[in-house]
């Protein structure tokens, strides 16, 4: 079981850019290191993300091993409608998670 | 790392003066950094902006875990933390800042994750968790969260002067290939330079946190264990007695400083 989360402001005016922040709960596992017993880690880091707005696709990104763990990302929107955002995302062993909060726009 | 060497050993000789000090209040002979300052003043402010807001702290994703968990069912029974403790808002409030505590019945001494443990093996019949396994952390900076912001307060008496007294006696041990202990540093050259990073006075308020070296949110015994690695010295096994002494003696030391748990450090 992993958090995942979303941020975003109280509520927006209609055509103002919204930022939106996602932090999710992942070791994002780079494949170089070893456990104490000397054998390699397996790389697993989230493969993919992106966010949904009313269902339509705003913002996506693959990610490497090259992002620390525990991603944290911001982007921006411009707000058209009041409506769910989501968070999908997926790792390396195929563990999927999601998050998602209403922004409310006036 | 020669030099380093050097520096330490022309500062030992300086210890022996510092076991005559005597605190206001509290056990004789035992003395603590005054003022107290918490870690999060040693650290960069990306780090401090990092713990300071709860969102992009990592910190908290555990700590939201250990929310979820709070209502999670465990044991033949079917019970969660919330069937007994009910609002963990309300019953939790306080309880991070004076454990660790002796345990009425059994005479143990209990951090806030054995607490946790025994609460499931005796209450919930269910299986313990592993020391520094996720769910543990998880539940404990959620049950620290609540005191989040209160002074650090533990009481030393009667029942546990013996185990606070061991505590402070391995604080004040040099141990280890660089035959250092946790005072020569923490308490008598906190503020200057070791590498790159500035000293701290060694407080625990904010444990368990997320360090940004471990990449990883970790229990304080985690964190001890890293000293003792630094020094060259035996690894204790987290959760053991000899740990938990060191816990009672540093919240001790650590008095009057806000609970910052789930916190951020370097």
């Amino acid at each position: 079981m992993s958090v995942a989360k979303i941020s975003l402001p109280k509520s927006v005016n209609r055509g103002e850019s919204v930022a939106v922040r996602v932090a999710i709960q992942h070791p994002m596992e780079t494949g170089y290191r070893v456990d104490n017993k000397g054998k390699l880690i397996l790389k697993n880091t989230v493969r993919e993300m992106n966010c949904l707005y009313n269902g339509a696709l705003v913002f996506s990104a693959e990610m490497g091993s090259g992002i620390a763990a525990n991603p944290y990302l911001l982007f921006y929107l411009v707000a058209k409608d009041s409506g769910l955002i989501q968070l999908n995302w997926v790792d390396d062993a195929g563990v999927k998670g999601t998050a998602s909060a209403l922004l409310t726009v006036v | 790392m020669v030099s380093f060497i050097f520096i330490m050993f022309g500062l030992g000789w300086g210890v022996s003066s510092f076991l005559i000090c005597i605190a206001d209040e509290g056990p004789k002979r035992a003395k603590r950094p005054q003022p107290p300052r918490s870690g999060i003043e040693f650290v960069s402010p990306e780090i401090r902006a990092f713990q300071e807001d709860d969102f992009s702290s990592p910190a908290m994703l555990w700590a939201t875990r250990g929310e979820h968990l709070w209502q999670e069912t465990a044991g033949p029974r079917g019970e969660s933390c919330q069937s007994c403790h009910h609002d963990a808002a309300q019953s939790m409030k306080g309880v991070s800042a004076r454990y660790p505590k002796i345990d009425e019945p059994s005479g143990a001494l209990l951090n806030v994750e054995a607490r946790i443990n025994r609460c499931r093996t005796e209450k919930q019949k269910a299986a313990a968790f592993a020391y520094d396994s996720e769910s543990l952390l998880a539940l404990t900076a959620y049950v620290g969260l609540q005191s989040r912001g209160m002074e650090m307060k533990v009481t030393i008496d009667e029942k546990n002067k013996a185990r606070f007294e061991s505590g402070q006696r391995l604080f004040s041990t040099r141990i280890g290939q660089m035959n250092l202990a946790c005072t020569n540093c923490h308490d008598d050259n906190y503020g200057r330079k070791l590498l790159n990073d500035t000293i701290s006075q060694g407080h625990i308020n904010a444990y368990p946190a997320y360090r940004i070296e471990w990449q990883d949110f970790g229990s304080l015994h985690r964190r001890l264990r890293a000293c003792f690695y630094g020094v060259r010295a035996q690894l204790p096994t987290a959760g053991s007695d000899e740990l938990l002494d060191l816990e009672l003696f540093l919240a001790w030391r650590s008095q009057g400083l806000p609970v910052e748990t789930p916190g951020v450090r370097r």
